[in-house]
């Protein structure tokens, strides 16, 4: 069993680095995801936002929706741990 | 060379991945499969992080905003890539929550079944189906 | 579950560092417009004080301050704060979570009003962050007694 699962993690590792080959280069300034819409972001949270910090303003007023669902996320998280640790009263443990 | 030093951290990341799916499939604990669960989306979110970075820039805090510099226009390329460390942020509270709750599951499973390993709780649900 | 440790040393040394370190996840909170910071960062620090007093002290004691009551209402606190500030920019007329619109009953600049909205939603975030944590860890190290009562 575990020697399947050894040569299943090989394989897996074996396939995901021969794609990397085509992926950029590590710290190209020209990569898709460094020319999308970032410079558009940094240049204008200044004027737009009076935020010098660019992450607070992307995540909480350019993408300010998706932090409302993750926030819904982390409620629902808790009030499961409450709901599913529950005892009733005649099987407690004594 | 040239190869080798542009693509090695996607390689250093990718190795980290595979121990911790070994450890999500290998190991018959609970919390063992559990810890490997933690120790792959660690592995997925520092690789995000890799690619936002470029060439000797700084953190992404405009530094034309206040001090002796203000009001003279941003130049993006001195600052790195805010966007994966924003999708990150909400990966790592994911990642909190789903380990919340499954270390609740796990304690369910524990009153349940009395063990945690995975065998031992295979076969009394297979002697439980046979009675 | 967890016992009573009557350590006299670290008992002190808790006692003297809980309220700067929750000073200091104020302060992260408030400053996440100029370093690095934020609502999520600054509410994990929150949660992180409570859960050393568990550490110290007794869980009974922990129990007592922030009773699974006292959690809930925070918890939804938080998400309804986030929600109310989209709320309120759609009365006025504008889009769901469009702060710039703010400016029509705050006396400030279009760029300052957007500010403020972010502000107000890193405290709602921040809010439900600590109540979460502290909720899950009682939870979990109690094993599901947190919400009985004493008799």
């Amino acid at each position: 069993m575990r020697f399947l699962a050894f040569i299943a993690v090989i394989i897996t590792g074996a396939l995901l680095i021969y794609a990397t080959v085509d992926m950029p280069n590590w710290g190209d300034p020209n990569s898709p995801a460094n020319i999308h819409v970032s410079p558009r972001y940094i240049e204008k949270t200044i004027e737009e936002t009076a935020t010098p910090n660019a992450v607070t303003s992307v995540v909480a007023d350019y993408r300010g929706y998706d932090t409302m669902g993750e926030t819904t996320v982390i409620f629902t998280a808790g009030i499961v741990c409450i709901l599913l640790l529950r005892r009733h009263k005649n099987d407690r443990q004594t | 060379m040239e190869f080798i030093i542009g693509k090695f951290n996607y390689w250093v990341y990718i190795i980290l991945m595979m121990i911790g799916f070994y450890a999500m499939i290998a190991k018959s604990n609970l919390v063992k499969k559990l810890v490997g669960m933690n120790i792959f989306q660690t592995a997925i979110i520092l690789f995000f992080i890799s690619i936002g970075s470029k060439k000797g820039v700084t953190i992404p805090i405009i530094q034309e905003g206040a001090g002796d510099a203000v009001n003279q226009a941003v130049n993006s390329a001195r600052y790195m890539n805010p966007l994966p460390h924003v999708l990150m942020l909400t990966a790592i509270v994911v990642m909190v929550s789903t380990f919340g709750v499954a270390l609740a599951l796990i304690i369910m499973i524990f009153r349940k079944y009395k063990t945690l390993e995975e065998d031992e709780i295979l076969e009394s649900l297979r002697s439980g189906e046979e009675n | 579950m967890i016992g009573r440790l009557d350590n006299v040393v670290i008992q002190t040394v808790c006692r003297l560092l809980i309220p700067p370190i929750q000073l200091f996840a104020l302060y992260v909170i408030a400053h996440g417009h100029y370093s690095p910071g934020g609502g999520f960062q600054g509410g994990c620090i929150l949660g992180a004080s409570f859960i050393l007093m568990v550490i110290a002290y007794d869980i009974k004691e922990a129990k007592r301050m922030m009773s699974e009551k006292v959690n809930t209402i925070l918890s939804s606190l938080g998400v309804i704060i986030y929600s109310g500030i989209g709320v309120v920019c759609l009365i006025l007329s504008a889009n769901y979570l469009d702060y710039g619109i703010l400016n029509k009953i705050l006396p400030v600049t279009i760029a300052e009003a957007r500010a403020l909205g972010i502000f107000g939603v890193e405290v709602g975030v921040g809010i439900t962050v600590m109540a979460v944590m502290v909720s899950i860890f009682l939870n979990l190290a109690s094993g599901g007694e947190h919400g009985e009562t004493e008799e």
